[in-house]
């Protein structure tokens, strides 16, 4: 194709665009002159250098077009929605003869002269004309109206003018300096830069194991340049989500008149930047989800007005980032999904029993309608209700390896969530091992990581295999999840298969495959590593459980494991089929297990680590010391900090030194310890399902935070070594008598947390992980004496709050102070403690307040006994 | 049918006059091998393989070379020839095709000659059938034959590869 035409082609299919949301803008303000003469000059150059191209049919249209356009500019003529109506129709057949031209090189045949005439007509006689909009009243009138009615007008007045401000800034805000680039350029500079990235990484790798090197400071250097280098090169490739969104003002027009609805669309973060890649893809399923929402969703103005709610139905799309994800949510006001006629069909369909589905949550009931072939439309419109709209859209936005979620309240809307990766080109990625071999499991699948017993008893909350069917399965909270090997599936040395088996402890990652949520059995797990995707080679495409490959940092090519194409070898092996997604029966769900809310700190403790969590709890200040104020006494950095020296630790050697560090101050008995870090990442308090590993000490364990998995480090561990050579030859005070506590918590995660630091705080404690076993020790032959007893409030069996009701009915522990620890910590929580009998009632887990409730009542309790 | 192959392809060259001069020769399974020493890139020897499950069985698997991930074709398997004796530590030649490149693993990369093109000759009837599908022809040396390895051939998607 001619290059002249290829550069004509790109720019009229940019100003169509732009011409669509232009006309809804006029149409919207219809007298605005800036508006009208943007329009008028884009369809003007489409004309002309079609007539310069020779392209007579395109030029005919859009000369005719100008023409009608030139009259409403000069004021000959009203732009109301009739005449735009006609407008966008020439716009329309403009689209289609351009994309024939696409296709062809050539003009497509056909016949305009309908369209011609219908545009020249509008222009001799004139759009109908509208009911007129200004209203001239007198102040008899005004007398008569029905008190409210000014206030409205008011109110509506106020709304119209922001609107009608924002559009001429609209129309100013194109890009003052852009230029047109090939995309090839942009993606093989992507590419090298991906390699760049893996080069410094396996560099990193190297001088970490070497301590004084010359290289260190340089290669800090290179280290930094390249992260800016990479972050350039990805923004290049970044752009607005609006790109997705500019033909949506249109569908949504289109739509409302086909339907006979009103409906106004509202973006929100138009701004929010992804890169080009995802952004073509996700352009259709949005498309799919704003025509669902306006046929489905919004109800006709009839049934709106008739249940209380404005005419107007509101579409909303807003878009925003969360986590290296980008978050894009279209909800409306209609009247939510119908979870009895969901039931109904999907009884009808055969997708659920009936005792099934009465077992089931309202979210698990609507989640149905992701379910391929489904649809409660009763009837089939031209634009939706054909079945074939959100299981394409899920299977799409899965591909590009996102979720998608729904919420709907009835009467009030439905609300859909997607969440996709920023870009393609780099993942966040679990590495894990299966049969001797690394393999890369895409983060934004994996749920959460947990360790099952391969046998032995249900008590206790220990997650153990059990069997349905023959096949294996994990109970896990609400759940049953199918455990599939990660071996099997990839066919690796078949003879190690768990079925044949009955191995002592399995790790599973919980994984959501394709809409499957099933327990993944790998052998190992290591940690969360960024990787740049690269294609597999063509001899190993046909391969569906690979999506790609990449270089670790130790220079290891592996695997990256395809979650689609996981799920669907899941599929072939039949092992979903029996248990899928089956919840457990309700009683089993009324004692699930919920996770333990806790605060924690996000922090990056080398320059190209990952954030690692702890306790913000443990963290007693955050402070940011300059450079120039830490001193070295024999080798160990150290600081003025309140009238005393600090020591200051570092747990990565490899700690850029910038003019400020942050330092998170740790405090016991008066004394501190500083812990220097690289960045404060952020401060997340969630409910979290912590994982233990206790396989490497100093670390506590894992929990999916912010969507990644995330390791939890036990900054006493390290603190302790430098702390006990810092103190050793200046100990702290030590109580004269050791007090003995009793702590009574279920999680062994808030254990390993509580053990050591009662301990540090010169206490001698006691743990057990239920209030039945508190009470053996209680009733045993000799019974065990406590100073004070802190229980956790939530535990399966016997909660905190019979615990304490048991105490104090007498018996030898009766008058011991009981301190209650709760994530829940509200008014209501805290009476409800007290009239159980705990003395405290505090949140998990500040240690502070610990500290001091336990001081307060072990004084109190001495002086009473004295 | 095999000369008319050789003629088609817009990169092989047509028999006496665009032949290679140059080639890297290698051993496998005994037999003395030629590849053009345009075509080749990189000789690496002891490579850590990372395999690949589920792939077919002549690819040996994937290797890092220099940043660049590189697919190991074991050619013994892909020519159908017995496997290596244990013990040996196959070398690797690393090629490109389309963008892509690959290591053909062999038993041992010799040295690089430069025959004299009269030597050459295309496929004669008696080359077992093994060869015949991935050879672009020989050359008689003094004491040995030098098969010419076909690699566009050989890194064509074989039906059986997948």
């Amino acid at each position: 194709m001619d290059e002249l035409l290829i550069d004509f082609l790109t720019e009229t299919a940019e100003s169509l665009a732009a011409l669509d949301d232009a006309l809804l803008q006029l149409e919207r303000v219809p007298d605005d002159p800036e508006m009208l003469a943007v329009v008028f000059r884009m369809v003007h150059t489409i004309k002309g250098t079609c007539g310069f191209l020779s392209l007579p049919r395109l030029e005919r249209v859009a000369h005719v077009a100008e023409d009608l356009l030139g009259d409403v500019r000069d004021g000959k003529l009203p732009a109301n929605a009739a005449l735009i109506t006609v407008v966008l129709g020439a716009l329309d057949r403009i689209k289609l003869i351009v994309s024939g031209i696409v296709a062809t090189g050539l003009e497509p045949d056909g016949d305009d002269t309908d369209l011609l005439a219908e545009l020249r007509d509008m222009r001799t006689r004139g759009p109908a004309p509208e009911p007129e909009p200004a209203i001239t009243l007198d102040f008899d009138t005004l007398e008569m109206l029905p008190p409210g009615t000014i206030e409205s007008l008011a109110a509506q007045i106020a709304e119209a003018v922001p609107m009608a401000e924002a559009t001429p800034e609209a129309a100013h805000g194109q890009p003052a300096q852009t230029i047109r680039l090939d995309v090839n350029v942009l993606e093989n500079l992507m590419i090298l830069v991906s390699e760049l990235v893996l080069t410094r990484n396996q560099l990193m790798q190297i001088a970490r194991t070497e301590t004084d090197s010359r290289f260190t400071a340089p290669l800090q250097r290179l280290s930094h340049l390249t992260s800016d280098l990479q972050e350039g090169v990805v923004k290049t490739r970044m752009s607005p989500i609006l790109g997705a969104w500019n033909k949506l003002p249109r569908i949504v027009r289109d739509l409302a008149s086909e339907l006979g609805k009103q409906i106004d669309l509202v973006m929100l973060g138009k701004e929010t930047e992804l890169d080009r890649q995802v952004l073509e893809l996700i352009r259709d399923p949005l498309i799919h989800m704003v025509r669902n929402s306006a046929d489905h969703g919004l109800e006709s103005p009839a049934v709106r007005l008739a249940s209380g709610k404005p005419a107007h139905g509101t579409i909303t799309l807003s878009s925003f980032h969360e986590g290296g994800q980008i978050v894009i949510e279209v909800a409306d006001d209609g009247a939510g999904l119908s979870t009895e006629r969901i039931r109904a069909r999907a009884l009808a369909q055969g997708l659920a029993s009936s005792a099934e589905l009465a077992t089931m949550t309202e979210r698990q009931v609507q989640r149905f309608i992701f379910a391929p072939g489904f649809s409660t439309a009763s009837a089939v419109t031209s634009v939706s209700g054909r079945g074939v709209g959100m299981d394409v859209v899920k299977t799409n936005i899965e591909r590009l390896g996102g979720t998608v979620d729904l919420r709907s309240v009835a009467g009030r809307g439905t609300t859909f969530t997607v969440k996709i990766p920023l870009t393609l080109a780099i993942i966040s990625a679990l590495i894990v091992e299966a049969g001797g071999q690394r393999f890369a499991l895409p983060q934004i699948c994996v749920a959460e990581l947990v360790r099952a017993e391969g046998s032995g008893s249900l008590e206790e909350g220990a997650l153990v295999v059990e069997r349905v069917d023959g096949t294996p399965v994990l109970r896990l909270r609400d759940q049953l999840l199918p455990l599939v090997n990660l071996r099997d599936l990839l066919q690796m040395d078949a003879q190690a298969a768990m079925n044949s088996a009955d191995p002592t402890a399995l790790t599973v990652v919980v994984a959501t495959l394709g809409g499957t949520t099933l327990g993944l059995v790998v052998d190992q797990v290591f940690d969360t590593e960024e990787i740049v995707v690269k294609p597999v080679s063509p001899m190993l495409r046909h391969i569906k459980v690979f999506s790609g490959n990449t270089i670790l940092g130790d220079g290891a090519v592996i695997m990256i494991l395809d979650p689609n194409g996981l799920s669907r070898a899941v599929g072939h092996a039949g092992l979903t089929a029996t248990v899928k997604d089956r919840p457990v029966d309700t009683q089993a769900a009324a004692t699930e297990r919920t996770g333990d809310r806790s605060a924690m700190l996000l922090v990056r403790l080398a320059p190209d680590a990952s954030p690692v969590a702890m306790p913000l709890g443990l963290v007693a200040r955050i402070e940011s010391i300059a450079r120039e104020d830490i001193e070295f006494t024999s080798d160990q950095p150290v600081t003025q900090y309140r009238g005393q020296l600090m020591p200051l630790m570092a747990l990565d050697s490899s700690l850029a030194m910038a003019d400020h560090v942050p330092v998170l101050v740790f405090a016991d008995r008066g004394r501190s310890v500083g812990l220097m870090v690289e960045e404060i990442v952020d401060v997340v308090e969630d409910q979290l399902f912590i994982e233990l590993v206790s396989s490497r000490p100093g670390l506590l364990g894992t929990a999916v935070i912010a969507g990644r998995v995330t390791e939890i480090i036990d900054a006493g561990h390290w603190l302790k070594q430098g702390w006990e050579d810092w103190f050793s030859d200046n100990p702290g005070p030590r109580n004269a008598k050791q007090l003995h506590l009793l702590v009574v918590e279920d999680s062994a995660f808030f254990r390993q947390l509580l053990i050591p630091t009662l301990s540090a705080a010169g206490y001698h404690v006691t743990a057990v992980d239920s209030a039945m076993k508190a009470l053996a020790l209680r009733d045993a032959a000799v019974p065990a004496e406590f100073d004070a007893i802190i229980s956790d409030v939530e535990m399966p069996g016997m909660d905190g709050l019979q615990f304490a009701r048991l105490l104090k009915e007498g018996g030898p522990w009766m008058d011991i102070p009981l301190i209650a620890l709760s994530g829940r910590f509200n008014p209501i929580d805290i009476r409800r403690g007290g009239a159980a009998g705990f003395c405290e009632y505090l949140g998990k887990f500040d240690r502070e307040a610990l500290l001091a409730a336990l001081r307060r009542h072990l004084d109190q309790h001495e002086r009473q006994a004295a | 049918m095999m000369l008319s192959g050789v003629m088609a392809g817009p990169s092989a060259p047509p028999a006496a006059t665009e032949l290679p001069t140059t080639y890297v020769t290698l051993n496998l399974a005994g037999q003395l091998c030629g590849v053009p020493v345009s075509a080749v890139r990189d000789v690496l020897r002891q490579q850590p393989i990372a395999p690949v499950p589920m792939a077919p069985p002549d690819v040996a698997g994937n290797l890092n070379l220099r940043g660049r991930i590189v697919t190991a074709i074991n050619l013994r398997r892909r020519l159908n020839l017995p496997p290596a004796p244990p013990g040996l530590q196959p070398m690797a030649l690393v090629t490109e095709s389309n963008g892509e490149l690959y290591a053909l693993l062999v038993d041992q990369v010799c040295e690089v000659l430069s025959p004299d093109r009269k030597r050459f000759e295309p496929n004669p009837p008696t080359l077992p059938v093994t060869w015949t599908k991935y050879s672009a022809g020989l050359y008689r040396l003094e004491n040995s034959l030098m098969i010419v390895l076909d690699l566009s051939r050989l890194l064509a998607l074989s039906v059986e590869a997948s």
